[in-house]
């Protein structure tokens, strides 16, 4: 390329006038209580933007030049107001891409869907069958997914997009997968669990084993760009070969999240005070959060590799994920906890012997769980 | 396609272009690509396309030295690949 002084790797950690990817949570209320969340959601805010600010939002990032919004929450499709918004962004040239549980797509909901232009649809799946995906997601939602995908198939809407959060219990399945995304004529799109949110709780039972993440690594150079990742795993370019993709932390770089009370914070995976660069309320709305806040500023000045420093592979895995560090106790200038040189197993079992504090993920939205009203007698192992 | 000195292109319809302090990104609403151009100078001949009779008439134009204009079509040729331009 012409005049190419600096990777471009290097000029986007410097920043950019607008994000390339942004996430825009509608809603914290979900139908769903799936127990990795990454914002704990469940319960609709109060605070929540109106429809009035939302198109204000849409009008914001269409100034900008955002050319699309990746649209969640939460369940988005649970808003009254989800076409108005949706609608109104496509007309103002801001693509939408949604995810989606699938709960509120049925004919009639596949065939509007289905008749818009510039909207794309991530239906969440995380197992290739009930028994894999209905202990995460709850009982039904299996089935409940393969309807809606059933019904964007019999709509004609297109290539829809098969979503899925790579788990230990989901980690094999990879080819039925790719398989289920071929007979729809889908296009398959796996990501990283990382430890926000409820997935704070169900992390260290649910995250891939270090021989996994390998197989996901092979799995992905195999599949190059056939496959949609959100460049999320490129913590494992420490392995060999980079995967396809930009290879950095794009916080506050080239990613950012408007989550349901306009709050931005850095990316999906940081909903904590430590990352929240304003809100699209405050004067000068989200251009001005994303162009002046001080933390944006500070995440786009060289990171230091700290512990990292010293090993061969930081320039391949860049350290790997800020989320992940800190919702697991981590020092964000350290290994990542999924490291793939071990590093970060070992930082995290020198943690629990000291009396560290892990933060907590900062909003709770989740539904109350239900209480039981008849005691059950507490058996052998089982703690009171 | 394969893009060449005297031919003549235009950017895509379907594409936005949003510059940036490297350049600039280039974003096709159709096939959903984004592209990086990765210097001011390419995104100034870029945007000179649609009217210069040919490339070489926008690389002059926007005042590219002669012996840098290979690197440039090689860099246009890879929008062209990805649909982002089209011969006109």
């Amino acid at each position: 390329m012409p005049a190419e002084r600096t990777t471009l790797v290097d000029q986007l950690k410097g920043g950019l006038d607008a994000p390339i990817c942004l996430t825009w949570e509608l809603t914290y209320a979900c139908n769903l209580s799936c127990i990795h969340c990454l914002s704990s959601s469940g319960r609709r805010d109060p605070r929540e933007l109106t429809t009035a600010e939302a198109r204000g939002v849409v009008d914001q990032l269409a100034a900008l030049q955002v050319f699309y919004v990746n649209i969640g929450g939460g369940e988005p499709m649970v808003r009254r107001d989800f076409y108005d918004i949706v609608e109104h962004a496509i007309a103002s040239n801001v693509g939408v891409k949604f995810s989606t549980n699938g709960y509120f797509i049925d004919a009639p909901a596949a065939r509007r869907l289905a008749a818009m232009d510039y909207l794309d649809i991530q239906l969440s799946l995380d197992g290739v069958d009930a028994a894999t995906n209905d202990p995460v997601r709850g009982e039904g939602t299996y089935a409940q997914a393969r309807r809606a995908m059933d019904h964007l198939a019999e709509a004609g809407f297109g290539p829809f997009k098969i979503s899925v959060v790579v788990t230990r219990h989901n980690a094999g399945q990879l080819d039925g997968f790719k398989a289920l995304a071929d007979h729809y004529g889908a296009q398959l799109r796996i990501t990283r669990l990382r430890p926000s949110g409820r997935g704070a709780d169900t992390w260290h039972e649910l995250h891939p084993t270090a021989e996994q993440q390998r197989d996901v690594y092979r799995w992905l150079l195999a599949h190059g760009e056939s496959v949609l990742t959100g460049d999320s795993f490129f913590h494992l370019n420490a392995l060999g070969e980079p995967l396809p993709g930009l290879n950095l932390c794009g916080a506050g770089r080239v990613v950012c999240l408007i989550d349901p009370v306009g709050d931005v914070y850095a990316c999906p995976f940081v909903i904590h005070d430590d990352f929240k660069a304003g809100n699209v309320r405050d004067p000068g709305g989200f251009e001005h959060v994303w162009r002046r806040s001080e933390l944006f500023r500070s995440l786009r000045e060289p990171q230091s590799a700290g512990a990292c420093a010293s090993c061969g592979s930081y320039d391949a895995c860049q350290g790997g994920c800020m989320a992940s560090k800190f919702f697991v106790g981590l020092p964000l200038d350290g290994p990542d906890p999924e490291c793939v040189k071990g590093y970060g197993e070992t930082a995290l079992a020198a943690l629990s012997v000291q009396a560290t504090s892990v933060p907590r993920p900062a909003m709770d939205h989740s539904k109350p769980t239900p209480i039981s009203l008849t005691r059950k007698p507490v058996g052998a192992g089982q703690r009171a | 396609m394969t893009v060449t000195l005297d031919g003549a292109y235009a950017v895509d319809a379907q594409v936005a272009i949003r510059p940036e302090p490297f350049g600039a990104l280039c974003y096709h609403y159709g096939n959903r690509r984004l592209t990086f151009l990765r210097s001011p100078d390419l995104l100034d001949v870029v945007r000179r396309l649609d009217e210069a009779p040919t490339v070489a008439d926008a690389l002059r134009d926007a005042g590219v030295a002669e012996h840098r204009w290979p690197t440039f079509v090689t860099a246009l040729d890879s929008l062209a690949a990805s649909e982002m331009l089209h011969a006109r």
